[in-house]
């Protein structure tokens, strides 16, 4: 079974630019709800999975996108 | 006389200045698009209605930031047009206090904030002349002090299309560490600006001008070197962002958007900005285009017109902005009649640009304004001249 990992920002701009990014570069990535227990934000992180959290942190960076945190989901 | 485009109850539109017009079918549809379609609140929710609004906004921004050279899409500020987003700049930027430089061909939307804040938070500002609508450079720096927290430069003029120039006077800035915001409403679209190399620290831009969006929308471009922590925001609210904090974020582009944006409008701005951007020739070709026009009727007005004249050098104008007056007639009498009976629009009076208006020597009579946009012709400027050679030959008023 797949890992995953979701990523937080700090602006949803920034979860919708990453979404993009990874689309481009050929990254599974998905938009979704904050898991209310890693933040009461009411705004969307980007799920990855986590065998990839390198490639999106290479692609992030690249892009210099900001981000807040990238948590593993249990 | 009939009117010769298309059909004579077809109005011929000269008010781009004012807004562009018509909008094209692109920019309709994607409005329509997002109120048929998505119709979320972008960052507001995780379900995908609000997502692809996000998307929406997202793009407009990209659209945006590739337009003026700007590699981050975050450093876009969406506002409701120009003078909202200058006013941001202005008041964020000075609110606390401080010396301003500015032009004497300044649009209200900038002179009247600044005014504004000197009235009521003591700051000073300096207003640079502009013999014949250009700001003298050595006269520029010399009003620039080691308190000049900010200059403030109107890009190129609403009422004479007069530019200054962005590269000499950024230069100045810089060098002696001044921020530099650029009101380019009216060139935005109309002249290449790229921020990368036009020493620029903030741009103000209209939506629904030269990008050819809808109305209410607008913004500001802060360049990479500019640091946002010097310009307090001015609306505080709902971001979408840090729920759980009673504080305003600090960060891009959330600490100056609170409050819904308008996802319908910058669904189109997007469109329109894309729309200007596949034209042949891009942005270059366009203010090719409405100097051309403009050229051509300043010499047809001027060979055929009894007592037409123009304040502006004809070799100053770099927008499709033309001001003429006709000897002996009101303006607003003059554009009264281009409207009825010969269905030309345009605009007459001071365009709210008072100063601008007393620099040219056309304070506070006026004058007619016409405006070209991409989709206007010389045709239209023919039927146009033949009006106004019929206008200057009535006797009185009917």
């Amino acid at each position: 079974m797949n890992a995953f990992s979701v990523i937080l920002f700090f602006s949803t701009t920034s979860s919708i630019w990453t979404a993009r990014l990874l689309k481009k570069a050929g990254i599974e990535r998905k938009m979704v709800p904050i898991p209310r227990n890693l933040s009461s934000d009411c705004g969307y992180c980007v799920r990855i999975k986590s065998e990839d959290i390198e490639r999106v942190k290479d692609v992030l960076t690249k892009g210099g996108v900001e981000f807040a945190r990238i948590e593993n989901l249990r | 006389m009939t009117n010769p485009v298309e059909s004579a109850d077809k109005p011929i539109y000269f008010d781009n200045a004012a807004t562009t017009f018509p909008k094209p079918r692109e920019v309709v549809d994607a409005v329509v698009d997002y109120m048929t379609r998505v119709g979320g609140n972008p960052g507001r929710s995780g379900h995908q209605l609000s997502v692809d609004a996000g998307e929406i906004v997202f793009s407009a921004r990209e659209a945006v930031a590739s337009l003026f050279g700007v590699t981050n899409p975050m450093r876009v500020i969406f506002c409701s047009n120009a003078t909202d987003a200058l006013n941001l700049a202005i008041q964020g930027m000075l609110r606390d206090g401080g010396h301003a430089v500015t032009t004497a061909m300044e649009h209200n939307s900038t002179i009247r904030p600044l005014r504004e804040l000197e009235r009521r938070c003591g700051i000073e500002v300096t207003v640079v002349p502009c013999p014949g609508g250009v700001a003298d450079p050595a006269e520029f720096e010399r009003a620039l002090r080691p308190d000049t927290k900010l200059a403030v430069v109107n890009h190129a003029s609403n009422a004479f299309g007069i530019m200054q120039s962005l590269r000499e006077l950024g230069e100045t800035c810089r060098r002696n560490k001044v921020v530099l915001l650029a009101d380019c409403a009216q060139t935005a679209g109309v002249i290449p600006i790229d921020m990368k190399s036009d020493p620029v620290d903030i741009l103000a831009f209209a939506g629904h001008k030269g990008l050819y969006g809808p109305t209410g929308t607008g913004g500001l471009l802060l360049s990479e070197r500019f640091d946002h922590g010097r310009m307090k925001p001015l609306k505080y609210g709902g971001t979408g962002s840090n729920s759980d904090s009673v504080y305003q974020p600090e960060f891009l582009p959330d600490i100056y958007e609170s409050g819904t944006l308008n996802t319908a409008g910058l669904s189109g701005l997007c469109a329109g900005t894309n729309y200007i951007l596949s034209l042949q020739g891009g942005v270059r070709g366009i203010q090719l285009h409405e100097k051309e026009l403009a050229a051509y009727f300043l010499a047809r007005a001027g060979e055929r017109v009894r007592g037409f004249n123009s304040p502006a050098s004809a070799a100053l104008v770099e927008t499709g902005v033309v001001s003429f007056n006709i000897e002996g007639k009101e303006p607003s009498d003059v554009a009264y009649h281009l409207s009825d009976p010969y269905n030309i629009m345009c605009r007459a009076g001071l365009h709210c640009a008072p100063m601008a208006h007393e620099t040219m020597g056309t304070f506070p009579g006026g004058t007619v304004r016409f405006s070209f946009g991409v989709f206007n012709t010389k045709e239209e400027i023919d039927y146009a001249v033949s009006a106004l050679e019929e206008i200057s030959a009535m006797k009185e008023t009917p």
